[in-house]
């Protein structure tokens, strides 16, 4: 099938829209409200209208089915002065203080604007008074900047499956909010942030905390140091060489970092590899005598949340391991001090990270002081008027927690804590390695649900891997199924992963997180050592420290409890 | 807590879809006189939908109420024959002397004021409608009057207290018309 777009002959399949085959031939038509991987477009923003043959109505093309014959132009005089227009009333009622806006050199509803020759206020609307909501500890929301274009909706419910926040009211007074309008904190909201992450404008932002880290450095009286997640390099290599790997680029990170002020900065892959070696033992455990099954990791932390607030009865499936940021964040506080004379100064210590929810979890539990998320590493160079891109020079992770094996690594892609529990899980079952490549490619992929089962010794192990809350709600009942007899379950909150985290930059686009997700295959298959267990300073620790896994030293350490968190909305 | 709400949809119990939320909700109204919270949660418990969707179904349609009525229900005409006669200023006085909350509830729960489009009896402008009676031709004074006369009471309106004001609805319907 062709449809003609600007004259052009494009091919096109059944069942796509106009809007996206014109984005795959590479013709950009502005929009607001469709994502690509959302369901059913809501048509509200009106952007992408176009002039399609056979009508007399501009048409939206995320809503016109391509089909055989079909000529359709994007840019012509009357769909440019009808854009502008409906630019012009999205903005008139939207708050013009983007000198101070969070989203201020950011912001997608301002490029776009400009983008479409906006160049005054033909129109001046109403002024929202709605409250902010600052309630909880990862997302602040400010409804006066929305423009109800209703992304977060679509991702919240048809993306994640989670559904805290939806518009309320009618008309000038309808915003997006969560049921009963009470702050997020007390929602059903678990804080995984992808509303912030695919929001055009400053709705929805994560909780700042810039400035507590800026005041923490200029702290005489403070040690600052950092611990960073593996996702966070593989991310800052967009816009660098393909040659420079994700190590390099760790590399570069933290000497930026330490050129701001940080005293050291830690690699949160090695606390990964320790997760690990931790949950696969638990695991056995679990196995061996009877525990409860599946057993669910714990390192993402707005599953965590999930489970906390919407099914607090499968609590005693998750793994009572703590998420690698808390483990470094425990670990850093236990050993830094005695390796390093802090001269009686505190020890702050900072994560950045792909992720909002883990703000949340720092809050939680004790360890780590503030959560950066990658998109306010910009801010933080910001300030400091450092030019990243341009920063070559570069300083390996500081020891003991400088090493990371390719396990480690692959904990930033849907899949990876599976790989990695496989890879160590073999040894401790069968006695012996997973012979040649480690590789476990069943793991992998970009499907909702992945099951399989892998052959230790004479053991079977029956393994889930789930790639987003959105997949979850309509296989769980399965996945708890007695007759599935599964062992052990991976839940990522964010469709790909951490790689596609809500802290991660402003993106309403798949490829993205695909090559993200490329790099960790990469930099993994690279490695030296590709087993967590394989990790000397992870067998350093166990030797000076812990003792063994599951010791009583690491269940101070390294394990956590869960709480019963149900708002009152949610009945179980 | 939401007694009316259960007993509807346990009455509906293996039949129900997303396409009838609105139908239970008016449902669940007409029951228990508005929606509460709870009723709300029942809901979306029982459509397995997220409360966040039930909520916003709910606050799009004015027919929903979110509080229970008062035990005095004014309905303030805000028709054009009404605004002329000043009918803002009853509305803005009600807000004062009741301390009605956002939602047109008293903040004791005695009263409900709502603003109606028009009630019909513009020949009487301003109009309002107190627990079903109508008394027109009012001033702010005349409306203090009103209310003192039903403290003092503590009983249902009594018409015939205001007999220049009050007359069945049927009449001034006619003669509105």
């Amino acid at each position: 099938m062709k449809i003609s777009i600007n004259g052009k002959k494009v091919e096109a399949k059944q069942g796509e829209t106009v809007l996206q085959v014109a984005k795959r031939s590479g013709v950009d038509v502005p929009h607001l409200c469709s994502l690509d991987w959302a369901p059913s477009p809501a048509a509200s923003c009106r952007l992408c209208v176009v002039e399609a043959d056979g009508s007399s109505r501009l048409l939206t093309s995320c809503t016109l089915e391509a089909a055989d014959g079909l000529a359709v132009q994007t840019h012509t005089p009357r769909v440019l002065k009808a854009r502008r227009a409906i630019m012009e009333l999205l903005v008139a009622s939207h708050p013009q203080d983007c000198l101070s806006c969070v989203r201020g050199g950011h912001c997608e509803l301002s490029t776009l604007a400009a983008d479409l020759g906006v160049r005054k206020a033909r129109y001046v609307g109403a002024v929202k008074h709605h409250p902010v909501d600052i309630s909880s500890p990862a997302l602040w929301r400010d409804p006066d900047k929305c423009v109800l274009c209703g992304r977060c909706v679509t991702v919240c419910h048809d993306v994640q499956g989670v559904g805290a926040i939806d518009f309320t009211g009618r008309g000038f007074k309808t915003r997006v909010a969560p049921g009963f309008s009470p702050g997020l904190n007390v929602s059903e909201c678990v804080f995984c942030g992808q509303c912030a992450r695919v929001c055009p404008t400053g709705a929805i932002v994560e909780r700042d905390q810039v400035d507590d880290v800026v005041a923490a450095l200029a702290d005489p009286d403070a040690v600052v140091v950092a611990q960073v997640a593996p996702a966070v390099p593989a991310t800052l290599m967009e816009g660098h060489s393909k040659s420079e790997g994700v190590r390099v680029m760790l590399e570069r990170l933290a000497a930026a970092l330490k050129r701001v002020g940080f005293d050291a900065v830690f690699d949160t892959g090695f606390a990964a590899d320790l997760t690990i070696v931790e949950e696969a033992s638990e695991l056995l455990d679990r196995v061996r005598n009877g525990g409860v099954l599946p057993m669910f990791t714990s390192c993402s932390p707005a599953w965590v949340n999930y489970v906390e607030t919407h099914r607090p009865d499968l609590i005693p499936h998750l793994s009572t391991c703590k998420s690698p940021q808390q483990m470094a964040g425990a670990l850093i506080r236990e050993i830094y001090p005695k390796r390093t004379d802090l001269d009686g100064r505190r020890l702050v210590v900072v994560s950045v990270m792909p992720c909002t929810a883990k703000k949340f979890e720092a809050q939680d539990l004790d360890g780590v002081d503030h959560v950066l998320t990658t998109r306010e590493l910009d801010h933080l160079w910001g300030r400091f008027g450092v030019d990243f891109g341009t920063c070559t020079e570069q300083a390996p992770p500081d020891p003991p927690f400088a090493e990371t094996t390719g396990a480690g690594r692959l904990f930033a892609g849907s899949g990876g804590v599976m790989e990695a529990a496989v890879r160590t899980a073999h040894l401790l079952v069968a006695g012996s390695e997973l012979e040649g490549d480690p590789k476990v490619a069943e793991a992998r992929g970009r499907e909702g649900v992945r099951r399989f089962t892998v052959t230790a010794g004479e053991a079977e192990l029956n393994l889930a891997v789930v790639n987003g809350l959105g997949r979850l709600t309509e296989t769980l009942d399965e996945l708890l199924d007695p007759q599935t007899s599964l062992h052990f379950v991976e839940v990522m909150s964010c469709p790909g992963g951490c790689v596609g985290g809500g802290g991660q930059p402003y993106d309403t686009d798949v490829q993205a997180v695909k090559e993200r997700l490329e790099r960790l295959y990469e930099v993994d298959r690279r490695s030296r050592t590709r087993r967590a267990h394989e990790n000397a300073g992870v067998q350093a620790l166990y030797e000076d420290l812990l003792g063994r896994p599951l010791s009583e030293a690491s269940h101070r350490l390294l394990h956590r409890t869960y709480t019963d968190r149900r708002p009152h909305s949610v009945q179980v | 807590m939401a007694a009316g709400a259960d007993a509807i949809i346990a009455e509906r119990e293996g039949e129900l879809t997303r396409e009838q939320m609105i139908p239970l909700l008016q449902e669940i109204q007409a029951a228990e006189g508005f929606l509460s919270a709870e009723a709300m949660i029942t809901v979306a418990d029982a459509l397995e939908t997220p409360v966040s969707r039930v909520y916003g179904v709910a606050t799009f349609y004015n027919q929903f109420r979110f509080a229970p009525v008062g035990e005095h229900v004014i309905e303030v005409c805000r028709g054009t024959a009404c605004h002329v006669k000043q009918s803002l200023a009853l509305a803005q006085h009600l807000e004062r002397r009741l301390h009605l909350r956002d939602d047109g509830n008293s903040a004791d729960g005695r009263y409900t004021v709502v603003r109606v489009a028009c009630l019909g009896a513009c020949s009487i402008a301003p109009v309002i409608k107190l627990d079903g009676a109508f008394y027109g031709h009012l001033t702010t004074e005349k409306l203090d009057a009103l209310l003192d006369e039903l403290e003092a009471d503590g009983d249902a309106a009594k018409p015939d207290a205001f007999p220049s004001a009050a007359r069945a609805p049927e009449e001034q319907r006619d003669e509105a018309a």
